[in-house]
Order: structure tokens, then sequence, then C-alpha cells
């Protein structure tokens, strides 16, 4: 398979920035990125990651299986990541996610039917000074409370 | 040895090569660190923690496995910190753990439970409820429990390090971490089972074995496989006369704990329903089951009346019979029968190598030759497939030693991951391109070369005239298929030659010939399947009889079907492609059936032939001092070693007949007539797998 021309570039760069014989370095960008262009690493981008940088598809699941941003099935247009590691969870993060539940009726690893939302309780997010934290897809949130994810929800559905 | 260091463990003084582990070092001082991720042979992991150690003037303890030795280290192994360190380890260990020994495969010869029982304490910090996953079933013969996994990868070690299959990884984790296997919920792999083997807990368990038994109700038999001509020592595990399981744990043996999908998985065409279990005779046109005693009187009345009316006899031996049974084989037709119409199913030119190295020693290469020679060179064969505890001798010694292998090949094969070189070549032209590898294998301290059944004849003696020119000791190795391949043409089922190469004055038909031949009077087929895919002996009126495990097309055109046993069921020497002789004892019983040699024996009692006891140390003795080669050190073979024998004194002056030679075509998967009759390998989606294929 073969990806936008941007995203070949990236990827051609991003190869070669690797010393020769380790170009296995790349495989988690790769898989982000693909993910990011194609919505979810299908069996396609997982056939056509490892045949580029010369590793064996359980290579690239163990990876897949490590890593909680990548994943398997397409999610929501809009992703939301709650933190309820230990910053957050002192700090009302368990009550943001289990509010954000019940806003949007799905569970942890659920989507919305119409596709939009994608909810997934997190570890860590890095920004327990701002805690309790959450990210939409690649943006930060902080200092969250279930009335500012109201609102968020509410302006991004009047996105669509 | 430049660059020792000395170091103290437990008070003891131990001198290791710089660079050993603590671990390695302290088992050569004799004391047993106890490790669960350590697996010899592999790479460090370092992953479980219980090989903790304390280290003198090291703030902190140690992991041994991951612990070079130095000049001047004290090290304790036992002290009550390192005990209360173990102890944590097992305690977490056990947070998840299912503890269902009572029914777990590996009750008994689990590690983990080993360990608990020397360091546990009988209570846990813990109160959660265990964080559970399902059983899977990855394939027909394996299967994961990831609640008893301890992650320690060893599984993962030994099928990417030690196959080249690399097909298990970890996934996920914390406690969901877990082995996957390579195909997303299911394996595609060798089917080796090796995995299993390795597992110290019960997390990997067997489609055969799981189950069945408990580990100390088994008789354990050290049996040699009967799958392929590489020769691995294989403990079969029988309870009630029956196979149960087949591994090799003690590492005893030329192949280590390495055995194939055939020689772990294969057994079961020895109980499977099909067996013969009663003699045939034909009757109005039918097969008809009959005593024993029956059976052996009309096979001597018929025999005896072509004796006296000066008849023809042709004589067809096995590949898989014991070398006790191919000498009394072959005495049997030519001293009792009077004819030199005797051959086998020959699958590479063992007599044109043997005859263009006469004189040399050490001209022969053992499998532990594999493993320390400075370089390998294998030619026309797909040696994964065909000879797999070959191909993993090569393997471990690049991976050990970074010794390089050279191949030449009709087309793609595993060991192209690794190799040098590899080159391309249709099969009988690989000797042509030698020349290409002549500086690189000029540059070897020696080489060992493995050739395939396409280079034969001429092209053998080629092949050895370039290894001269190469200026570096070169030995050799003659690919056979078969479990006792070489044994039957060391023994003599040649037409020309008698046992230990020894030319027969007036040589009698081969294979082809007596297939051909229109007027023979009997067929004697004594383990073999001539008739397979549809051919036929040109005979049509010769009496046939044959010794079978099953009822084959060979068997089918018999008029007497005696029901043989399987090598695992009987006791006898057998000699692997390499040349080295090894023992095997008989584990499982099919009741009505007889080894080949108590067949011949009762018959050469009743026609009167003087041809020795057929007892199998009777014939071994004779064996060992009558042929050529064959003096092998009993005490070697006593205790389950392997002695190579030398045949290499003498010329062999006589045709070769490498058109005679047949490569079985057999795969990782396949083991012509018994592998048809193997469920076990049959059920797999792999099988029959192909030769030379990517
Ligand atoms: S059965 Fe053999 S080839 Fe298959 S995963 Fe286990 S070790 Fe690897
Ligand atoms: S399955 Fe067995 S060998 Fe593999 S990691 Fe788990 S415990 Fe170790
Ligand atoms: S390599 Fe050959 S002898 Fe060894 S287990 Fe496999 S079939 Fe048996
Ligand atoms: S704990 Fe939530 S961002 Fe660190
Ligand atoms: S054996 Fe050393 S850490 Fe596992």
């Amino acid at each position: 398979m073969t990806f936008s021309p941007e995203l070949e570039a990236r990827f051609a760069k991003m190869i070669a920035s690797y010393p020769p014989g380790r170009q296995k370095g790349a495989l988690i960008p790769m898989l982000l990125y693909a993910q990011d262009e194609v919505g979810a690493v299908t069996d396609e981008v997982i056939e056509e990651v490892s045949r580029r940088l010369n590793v064996s598809r359980v290579e690239v699941e163990e990876v897949l299986g490590y890593y909680t941003m990548l994943t398997r099935e397409p999610r929501g247009k809009y992703h939301l990541q709650i933190c309820t590691n230990i910053s957050c969870l002192l700090t009302g993060g368990e009550e943001l996610f289990q509010h954000a539940c019940r806003k949007l009726g799905i569970g942890n690893r659920e989507k919305t039917p119409d596709g939009q939302f994608s909810l997934e309780e997190v570890e860590c997010l890095g920004a327990c000074s701002w805690a309790p934290a959450m990210q939409v897809n690649y943006d930060f949130h902080y200092h969250m409370t279930p009335e500012k994810l109201d609102q968020l929800i509410d302006s991004l559905r009047k996105l669509q | 040895m430049a660059n020792m260091v000395t170091l103290t463990i437990d008070g003891k003084p131990v001198t290791v090569p710089a660079g050993t582990l603590v671990i390695d070092a302290a088992k050569q001082a004799g004391i047993d660190i106890p490790a669960f991720c350590y697996y010899e042979g592999f790479s460090v992991q370092a992953a479980c923690r219980m090989c903790l150690v304390e280290v003198e003037k090291m703030p902190k303890l140690q992991p041994s496995c991951a612990l070079p030795a130095a000049e001047g280290m004290v090290v304790h192994t036992e002290t009550p910190k390192v005990v209360e360190a173990r102890k944590s380890t097992i305690e977490f260990l056990l947070t998840n753990h299912p503890l269902d020994c009572p029914v777990c495969d590996k009750g008994g010869e689990c590690e983990l439970q080993d360990m608990t029982f020397r360091y546990g304490l009988g209570e846990s910090q813990f109160l959660e409820i265990k964080h559970h996953a399902d059983e899977k079933q990855w394939s027909p013969l394996v299967f994961y429990d990831p609640a008893r996994c301890i992650l320690c990868y060893r599984c993962i070690r030994v099928c990417d390090e030690g196959l080249g299959v690399a097909a298990l990884g970890l996934s996920y984790r914390g406690v969901s971490a877990e082995i996957i296997p390579n195909k997303g919920d299911h394996l595609e792999c060798d089917e080796c089972g090796w995995c299993i083997d390795v597992c110290p807990v019960g997390a990997l368990t067997s489609g055969t074995y799981r189950y069945k038994s408990r580990p100390w109700e088994m008789n354990y038999v050290p049996a040699i496989c009967t799958h392929c001509s590489n020769g691995c020592k294989t403990t079969l595990s029988v309870r009630n006369g029956e196979i149960i399981r087949s591994n090799n744990r003690d590492r005893s043996g030329i192949n280590g704990e390495f055995l194939c999908v055939k020689g772990r998985f294969g057994f079961d065409f020895v109980h499977n329903e099909e067996r013969l279990q009663s003699p045939l005779i034909r009757k109005d046109g039918k097969l008809e089951p009959v005593s024993w005693s029956e059976a052996l009187k009309f096979v001597v009345s018929r025999v005896r009346e072509t004796i006296e009316r000066n008849g023809k006899f042709a004589v067809i031996g096995s590949t898989r019979t014991t070398n006790e049974e191919n000498f009394y084989l072959q005495k049997f037709a030519r001293q009792g029968l009077r004819t030199n119409n005797i051959d086998h199913h020959r699958s590479g030119d063992v007599i044109t190598l043997v005859d263009a190295l006469a004189g040399r020693t050490d001209a022969l290469a053992t499998v532990g030759d594999l493993y320390t020679c400075d370089a390998a060179l294998v030619l026309g064969a797909d040696l994964a497939q065909q000879h797999p505890l070959l191909a993993y001798q090569l393997r471990a010694n690049w991976r050990h030693h970074r010794s390089p292998v050279f191949v030449v090949t009709p087309g793609p094969v595993r060991e192209d991951q690794y190799a040098a070189r590899s080159l391309r070549a249709e099969a009988g032209g690989e000797v042509e391109r030698l020349e290409e590898l002549r500086e690189e294998l000029k540059a070897r301290q020696n080489l060992v070369v493995l050739y395939g059944a396409s280079v034969k004849g001429e092209a053998v003696r080629r092949l050895v005239a370039f290894g001269d020119s190469l200026g570096i000791p070169v030995k050799y190795v003659c690919l056979v298929d078969y479990v006792n391949s070489r044994g039957a043409v060391d023994m003599g089922l040649l037409p020309h030659l008698g046992p230990g190469y020894k030319p027969v004055e007036i040589p009698g038909m081969h294979l082809d010939a007596m297939m051909a031949a229109p007027d023979l009077d009997v067929i004697w087929v004594a383990g073999a399947n001539p008739l397979e895919g549809g051919r036929e002996f040109a005979s049509k009126n010769a009496f046939v009889i044959v010794h079978e495990l099953f009822l084959t097309e060979t068997a089918q055109r018999a008029d007497v079907v005696l029901p043989s046993m399987s090598l695992y069921e009987k006791n006898g020497t057998v000699t692997n492609v390499c040349g080295e002789v090894q023992r095997t004892k008989a584990g499982p019983k099919v009741m009505g059936t007889k080894s080949d040699l108590d067949i011949l024996g009762l018959l050469a009692a009743q026609l009167g032939f003087d041809i020795g006891i057929p007892s199998q140390e009777k014939v071994l003795d004779e064996i060992r001092r009558t042929v050529r080669g064959y003096n092998v050190p009993l005490p070697v073979l006593a205790t389950g070693g392997a002695a190579q024998a030398a045949v290499l004194n003498g010329n062999v002056p006589v045709d070769a007949q490498p058109e005679q030679v047949r490569p079985s075509g057999d795969t990782l998967f396949t083991s012509g007539t018994l592998g048809k009759y193997s469920k076990r390998l049959a059920q797999l989606m792999e099988a029959p797998g192909r030769l030379f294929q990517p």
C-alpha cells in the first residue's frame, strides 16, 4: 500500500535518519503516523510497515499491544483520553471520567454510534501540574471539571 | 587460555574465561543458582530477578545471569538477603498465578513449583482478586495459558534465536502482558513444540500431552527418532505400553534438547488403529488374518520350494530398521536365500563419497562438528526442512561463533536468512558454482560440506577435489534421508556391496532391476514401500512377502504380510546421516507385532539357515567384530552416546550406481509412510510443506 505523498516523504526522511541496519527504530512513529492517516493500524498497515522496516509481524504486534495510543480499530473523530492516574485521581480525574461516560453514553474504549466520539481512560499524560488533564486527539485540556467537559463536548458537537 | 579471571563463589575459588556470566561460573563450581529467564545457549534476558546474588563491594543485589565474572569478585549466592529477595520474587510471580498445580501438566516438573517449595512463603500479602485471562489454542499442538505465564521470554528466544522462526512475541503490559503468536490468534510455524518444553511453568502445553498424565506415572525410554536421518535422541514417556509424549529435557544425545515436530509429536503413528496386528495371508485373492505360526509355515514352505527349484529371489530392505536387522537380513538373503539381489531405497550417494575419501581419517563430519566447524557449505538441500537438527546446529554455530554458512540450492532456503553467501543453482549443477566461493572458503580454518541427493556420482568426486584444492581441512556429510539410511548402506543392503563396503563376487540386481525383472519368484520386502505412488513389480506372478506396520501399497500386493514393529518398539542400533551409531530402546508395545529380527530369526530356524543367533546383542557383537569401521565402543553406546563408524578405510571399487539415488522429498511435516499414519502431522495447516520455497 502507499500513503499520501506527504506521509511518504515523511517516512522516507524518517527511515533515512536511522543508522544503517537500525531502521527498525522508525517503527513506533511510522505506526502512529500511518494510524493518523488511515484511522487505525489495519492489517494492511502492519503488513506494509513490517515489510518496509524488515521486522516480523509479531514484532509489530508486540509494539501495538504495548502502546495504548496505537489502535487496531478506528476511533471516533474526537478521541477523548481522560487521565485517572495519581495526580488526576486526587483532583477529580475519576469523576471526570465517569461524567464523560454518562454524557456520551459509552464506556472505556468505546465509540458513540455516530462515530464522533470515543473515550479512553489513560495513565499519566505528563500534565500533572495542571491536573486533572485530558486530551482530545493531540490537544491537551487542563484543570478539567465536569462543567468544562460538558462545554468541550458541546462545542465539538457543534463543529460537526 | 588468555584472559582468565578468578572469582570466589560461596567461598570456592573459580577460574573462568573473562566474560563468563556469574551464573555459569557458579555452575562450573557445582553451585546451582535458581533462574527462570536464564537459558543456557540463548541471549541474556534478565527479566525475572530470580538469580539475584550478593556481590561484595556492590551496593545492590546483582542478577547473576547478566553479570560478567571479574577478577577478584566475591559472590555469595545464598545469604539471608538473597533468600529474602528470592522469596519476594516468587511472591510477585505468584500474585496472579492460578496455582492450579493439581491439574497443571507441569505439576511435578515445574520450575516455579520447585522454587516455591525451596523458598516460598506460605502466605501472600496480596488480597486482590487474581487477574485472569483465558487459555488460547494457537495450533493443534500448542496451547497457551496466559494466567500461568511468568514472562520469562524463553519460548520467544528458542523460537527466534534457536530456530530462526520467530513466531512468538510479547505484547500488552503490566498484568495484561502476554505472549502472542505470529498470526494474530494462531501460530504458523515449525510446530516443533520446543517452546512448550522450555517453558518453566505450565503456560505452554502440548496438544498431545495436555491433561493426559502426571510425569511420575510414566516410564522414560531413550529412543532414537524414527523420522529422519539426523538421529535425534528422544526420551519417550511411556505409560501402559503407550507413548504419551516425546521430548529430551535431559539434553542427552547429539541433539541436546532439540527435536523437530516429527520427533516431538510424530510418534502417534505407533498407536494408529490401522496398525497391522496379525499376519495376513492371501486366500482366494483376499488378505485374511491368520496366526503367526500359520503365516510363518506358509512362508517357509514357499521359500523352501523356491530354493529347491532354484527359483529367483529379490530382497528389498528397510531404511527404518536397526543395523542388527539390516545385517541379519543381508545374511539371510546372501547365505540363506543365496542371492545378492538385495537393495534398499537409497537417498544419497554415500558409496562414491566413501570411495573418494578412502584411507583418510577425520574426513566425515559428526553432528557435533557442525556446531564447532569454522564454516559450512550446504549443497542442494533445504536443510531446515529436510535435516532439522543439522540446520539447527549450523545456526547455533553461527549464533555463538559467527561461523559462516554458504548455500548453493535450487531455491530459497531458511539458511539464506543468515548465510554469508546464497547461490541458486539447478539441482545437479551445484558443484559447478563452487569456484565463486573459493576465495571466501579458502580463508576459513576448516570447512564442513553437506550435500544432498542431487550431488551424486562424478559430482561427488569433483566436490572432494574442490575441497582438497582449498588447502584447509574439509569434512563431509552425505545427506541421506531416513533414520537408518546410512546403516542400510553400511550393513550391505546393496547388490554389489556387503557389510562394510566389501564388494561381493557376483553382484545382484539393484532396486530398479528388481522392479523391472519379469521373472522373480519371490520378492521379499522387509519394511519398505517400493510400490508407493502406483508403481508395480514387473514380476506379476512373484510371491510377495512383506514386513510392514500398515497395509501400504506394497502390503496390499503381498501374498503374506507380517506385522512388524516400528523402531520405537525395539532395541538396537541405528546409524545417522553423519555415520554416528546410537542405541535405541524399546518403549511402547503393540500387540501381535514382531521385530524384523525376530521374524527373520524364526524363519531362519525353520528353514535351517545357519546364520547366527537372532538376538540383538549377538548380532551387534558380530557387526562389531566383522564389519569394517563398526568396532564402536560399547560403553559409549550403553551410556546413550554416539560413536562414529570409521568406514573410510579402503577403496570401494564398484559402480556406485548413482542413478539409484532418489531423495525421499520429505519436508519438515512429512515422513513417508509413517507420516501418512501420523494424525498429528496430518492435522497441521503447515503440512505437507514444500522444499526450496520462501
Ligand atoms: S512450536 Fe516451535 S516454531 Fe512454533 S512457536 Fe513454538 S518454538 Fe516456535
Ligand atoms: S509461555 Fe512459558 S516460556 Fe514463554 S514467557 Fe511464559 S512462562 Fe516463559
Ligand atoms: S530432526 Fe529428524 S531425527 Fe530429529 S526430531 Fe526431527 S525428524 Fe527426528
Ligand atoms: S497523573 Fe494525570 S497527567 Fe500525570
Ligand atoms: S535468571 Fe537472571 S534475571 Fe532471570
